[in-house]
């Protein structure tokens, strides 16, 4: 480390003549840093990561409980999972009715701000500042809490619709609209793919709105023509995150709800469900099998993603 | 820049009515702004309001109290049976040492991708991106199970622990990205002049990468500040719950008698991370545009 380390530089600096030596001493000098600098990291990626996986593997095909070995089932938690596990049915409705409702909602508000604030706006700073506090804050408890009171009942909500004289419902504890409110929250935090669609607008070139408003397309046109298409690998960006983000979440639930997914499990999201199979019942089997089935989701909508964007996905070369 | 010279192209050409249309437009841009904001702050507002209210005045509408009072702060912060204040103490402690362990973690596996030569480097970068994808719910059982059988359940290490194995894989991404930007020149004369990697690392890369670095950190702090999924798995005793647990609890127990108190520690809550948020906006702003990050 220091300069005055004389003995290493000795140690090290006289060339070794021994072919075998030298063969193990080039193979270091060209591998080891790098392998070293990797260390702390290889030994999380297999022992975190890739250990993980395949033990789960292992056991979405067991009866674990912690207490005792796994003792192996076969498919039978599958077979159980798509045959005879209503709640299941239930958490995957819940999943992609609110991954379906929220991501575009989100994207579409995200994109809606990003071209008025693009117009060059004064003030811009603060607005995007004020519009991204809450995907900062949102993914609190506090703000689960909060949630939980503005939609209550005799919340802040209902506070307002009775300006307009309308008696509106327990928002929270009515299963027809519980799932809205935490859909609604995730629209609330459009703030994130806000910044990055500002981002991208700003890589759009002036000059191909300058040559389009000369010959005399309306600013309509110019959005659907220019704006739009330029814009879709940041579309396509914001919506693989978001949507992935979507099948993870799992607090807001958790906190609204009291950790149970009720009123009648109309907020159990998978993340939830699978929860209370691992940490409620001790099910570790059942989960593993729950989550492996996730991971496919998940690699299955990445992958389709993937696949389709090269017909919508506008890259220039 | 490029604002700038848009407009004055549209200046040239400007006739009364586009002109009245471009004032006109942006008033309507402004108004629909101005209402948006009151919107997504209101809920925010209404907490903070809430939270220095009387007790009998909670619900009454209105941001504006009839008068201050501490008292759901005082109330809250004697917490459960255990103090707010050790709830705050937990989360900090956990905070900072994700801190320095994602920073050192990560920043050293970023250097090796981003400029160290070694056979399977790109297969194992290829990898580190792939854990970026995964969904936590399939590691997680295996690690419960691990962290149980080294008897690290109900302490902090199972929460600490994979930070200094750089199990955040974002932020190496992040920081190969901001490694990259740096001139090469630089380390190549350093390694003329006989510098180890590691001098390479610690006195020409780190000290240029500052930003990034900052970057990290905040985001470390704020996410494991937030974090409650980790907390609810690996902390069973009360003394060693973080805020978030804290609140869960507060919520669970108390909600329905105590929502002035509960207001109160949620609101304390969220000062850290807005604390950030406003000294440190520009790196966030600029860390999520530049690398898309979710939130």
């Amino acid at each position: 480390m220091t300069t005055r380390s004389f003995g290493e530089t000795i140690t090290t600096a006289p060339k070794e003549r021994s072919p075998a030596r030298s063969t193990w001493q080039r193979l270091w000098s060209a591998n080891g840093p790098g392998y070293l600098f990797l260390l702390p990291w290889f030994i999380g990626f297999f022992g975190l990561t890739v250990g993980p996986i395949l033990s789960s593997f292992y056991l979405s095909f067991t009866d674990f409980n912690l207490l005792n070995p796994p003792k192996w089932v076969g498919l039978a938690n599958y077979t159980r999972i798509f045959t005879a596990d209503p709640k299941f049915v239930q958490s995957m409705r819940v999943t992609f009715f609110f991954v379906v409702f929220s991501v575009p909602l989100k994207l579409a508000f995200a994109l809606g701000v990003a071209l008025l604030l693009n117009r060059g706006m004064k003030g811009l700073p603060l607005y995007r500042a004020v519009f991204y506090l809450p995907s900062l804050l949102g993914a609190s408890v506090a703000i689960a809490v909060l949630w939980r009171q503005l939609f209550a009942g005799d919340g802040v909500v209902n506070d307002f619709l009775a300006l307009f004289g309308i008696q509106g419902p327990s928002w929270i504890s009515n299963p027809r609209f519980s799932l809205w409110t935490l859909i609604i929250l995730s629209i609330w935090q459009f703030g994130s793919p806000m910044i990055i669609f500002l981002a991208g607008l700003r890589q759009i070139p002036q000059d191909m709105y300058e040559a389009a408003s000369l010959d005399g397309a309306s600013k309509w046109r110019q959005f659907w023509k220019i704006t739009l298409p330029l814009l879709t690998p940041v579309v396509f960006f914001n919506a693989v995150i978001q949507t992935i983000e979507a099948f993870k979440s799992f607090t807001p639930a958790f906190i609204i709800s009291g950790g149970t997914g009720n009123p009648i499990n109309s907020t159990l999201f998978y993340t939830l469900y699978l929860y209370q199979e691992a940490f409620g019942f001790f099910r570790m089997g059942y989960a593993s099998a729950l989550a492996w089935i996730l991971l496919a989701i998940v690699a299955l909508f990445t992958a389709f993603s993937f696949l389709t964007s090269k017909y919508w996905v506008h890259y220039d070369d | 820049m490029t604002t700038d010279v848009h407009r004055l192209t549209v200046v040239t050409e400007e006739t009364g009515f586009t002109r009245f249309r471009r004032r006109f437009g942006s008033v309507i841009a402004h108004t629909l702004l101005v209402i948006a904001s009151i919107i997504m702050l209101y809920p925010l507002l209404w907490m903070l309001s809430a939270s220095f209210r009387p007790t009998d005045e909670i619900f009454n509408s209105g941001l504006w109290p009839s008068e201050f009072s501490l008292d759901a702060y005082f109330r809250g912060w004697k917490g459960l049976k255990v103090s707010f204040g050790t709830f705050f103490l937990n989360s900090f402690i956990i905070s900072i040492l994700s801190i320095a362990g994602n920073v050192f973690a990560c920043s050293l596996a970023a250097f090796a991708f981003a400029r160290l030569e070694f056979k399977g480097r790109k297969f194992w970068f290829a990898m580190m991106l792939g854990t970026l994808m995964l969904p936590y719910q399939v590691t997680l059982i295996p690690q419960y199970v691990l962290f149980l059988n080294l008897g690290w359940v109900n302490s902090f290490l199972p929460l600490v622990v994979p930070k200094f194995l750089a199990s955040d894989a974002f932020f190496i991404f992040l920081m190969v990205q901001f490694f990259r930007g740096i001139p090469k020149e630089l380390d190549e004369a350093a390694m003329m002049d006989g510098c180890s990697p590691w001098r390479i690392y610690w006195k020409v890369m780190l000290p240029l990468s500052q930003p990034v670095l900052a970057t990290a950190a905040i985001f470390t702090f704020i996410w494991t500040w937030d974090d409650f999924f980790g907390p609810l798995i690996y902390l069973n005793d009360m003394r060693q719950y973080t805020v978030t647990l804290g609140l869960r609890t507060f919520v669970d127990s108390t909600a329905e008698s105590d929502w002035g108190g509960l207001f109160a520690m949620s609101v304390l809550s969220l000062v850290p991370v807005f604390l950030f948020f406003l000294f440190f906006q520009r790196l966030l702003i600029e860390g999520i545009a530049t690398t898309g990050m979710k939130r």
